[in-house]
């Protein structure tokens, strides 16, 4: 569904992207993970559109994403910290997402209602606090029935409780056969959740796995203890 | 379009244009009830203008636009045109500036000076505030740092509004024994804030006051033709910078 070919990306002197080569498909939860500064979210900025690789393409259902913009609507992003203008109301941001998205299909309204998005209808954007905006980009990212999600650290900052609400939701797309992109650093979340791993070390990727082939090659029953396996023996 | 009506309620709410409306407005006024004919007025209301409209347009522009990352990121992760986003905003601000002045000092101009005084007023006043968005647009895509952007419009304002007046002086009394008017009339087209004064100046008939070079203005911008070229020059200054930072923000990483 989502091709990479030869992407690559520079900041400056910095490579934060080299010829990265992925092809990810429906069905697929897949962990994005590697230390800070590895390239995560360019590579998740790349597939939105909103950083422009130097070089190499990425794919979407068959069609070149550069100079494109529809294909966006097939796409559900909670960022990493979600930053909204001040002065709006979580009701008029809304409005306004759903506005552009001009969807004639129904919405997902299960997280707007197991958050109590409703009961904060009015509040502005600068008076909440990080929590309540993670809940807000969540309940956008699935709102509109996205075939794709791509989640950036989805439960940090949130409560145990609206993590667990999320963990489930991420569980029920993963179901419906989405393919879903989450990135974090703590494996341990993630662990029931994906399916697949993909890890990423100074701009380029290490590993890209299926979660229960990656277990049991190394030998180890979680899915942290099989990377820092992996990482262990390449030092070795 | 709905991306523009959400800029344009957010601009308006905002308590920096109702104060610069308010602002305008007070200036405006007193001019006009102080001074004791509406002609001087008009000159003291033209100096007001051609000083505050270009650095609150340029200033308020480009914090608006930093301001607006969020706003920008929040959108270009859904199916929106980059460019549609920029446009957007471009014609937010623009239009709240440019209804702000009207507000503040176009109903006290269109009051007191006669009327086609106060129409060229308004317009040359509505031009400059465009096109200082327009220049707030380029220096706030020439830099992410918010303080450097915000230098490089009050940089750009101060060469606008007071450094290319002194520049021409300089010319001018320098090689006063040349015939370099027509010169003079070709460089003060390279400053939108002097084209605007050159343009408010012929209609009050003050420009008798500046002499061989006042008759050079008339000849050349005094008639319809020059009105014509004037506007033009006044539409490439919004056009140009525009464009500018419009190519820039659709290849910009975000």
């Amino acid at each position: 569904m989502i091709e990479t070919v030869n992407i690559s990306k520079r900041f400056g002197k910095l490579q934060v992207l080299n010829n990265i080569n992925l092809n990810l498909n429906r069905g697929e939860c897949i962990a994005l993970i590697g230390p800070n500064g590895c390239g995560k979210t360019t590579l998740i900025k790349s597939i939105l559109g909103m950083v422009l690789p130097d070089t190499g393409a990425i794919i979407f259902d068959g069609k070149n994403i550069k100079g494109d913009n529809l294909y966006r609507a097939h796409i559900g992003y909670m960022p990493q910290i979600g930053r909204y203008p001040e002065n709006m109301s979580i009701g008029q941001v809304t409005d306004m997402i759903k506005g552009i998205r001009n969807s004639n299909e129904p919405l997902d309204n299960d997280l707007y209602e197991q958050f109590k998005i409703g009961s904060m209808w009015d509040k502005k954007m600068r008076t909440l606090s990080g929590g309540t905006i993670q809940k807000v980009s969540a309940t956008l990212a699935f709102m509109f029935n996205p075939k794709v999600l791509i989640l950036d650290e989805p439960t940090a900052g949130l409560d145990p409780i609206a993590s667990e609400v999320l963990k489930e939701k991420i569980i029920a797309a993963r179901e419906n056969g989405k393919l879903i992109l989450i990135t974090s650093h703590l494996l341990s979340e993630l662990e029931d959740i994906v399916n697949g791993v993909i890890f990423m070390q100074e701009g380029n990727v290490k590993l890209h796995s299926n979660t229960e082939e990656l277990k049991k090659k190394t030998g180890e029953d979680t899915i942290a203890k099989s990377i820092i396996h992996l990482l262990k023996n390449e030092q070795a | 379009m709905r991306i523009l009506k959400y800029v344009a309620l957010d601009i308006l709410k905002n308590k920096i244009v109702m104060a610069y409306a308010i602002m305008l407005a007070l200036f405006s006024w007193s001019a006009f009830g102080l001074e004791d004919n509406a002609s001087k007025g008009v000159l003291t209301v033209l100096n007001i203008i051609l000083l505050t409209v270009p650095l609150m347009s340029v200033l308020f522009a480009t914090i608006y636009v930093y301001n607006s990352n969020e706003f920008i990121e929040l959108l270009v992760s859904h199916p929106v045109k980059r460019s549609m986003i920029w446009r957007a905003l471009f014609a937010g601000l623009s239009l709240s500036l440019v209804a702000a002045f009207i507000l503040g000092a176009g109903i006290p101009i269109l009051l007191f000076a006669d009327f086609a005084t106060a129409i060229m007023m308004i317009t040359a006043g509505s031009f400059l505030s465009v096109i200082f968005v327009a220049i707030a647009f380029l220096s706030s895509i020439l830099t992410r740092d918010k303080a450097k952007g915000i230098g490089i419009s009050i940089l750009l304002w101060l060469y606008f509004a007071l450094l290319f007046d002194g520049l021409v002086l300089f010319l001018f009394f320098q090689f006063a024994d040349y015939p370099i008017e027509k010169f003079v009339v070709l460089m003060s087209a390279l400053s939108p804030v002097d084209l605007c004064r050159i343009l408010i100046l012929l209609r009050l008939d003050v420009s008798a006051m500046l002499g061989y070079t006042g008759a050079v203005f008339k000849d050349y911008f005094g008639t319809a033709g020059g009105l014509v070229v004037s506007y033009l020059l006044l539409s490439l200054w919004i056009i140009v910078p525009f464009m500018m930072s419009l190519i820039k923000f659709r290849k910009r990483d975000l």
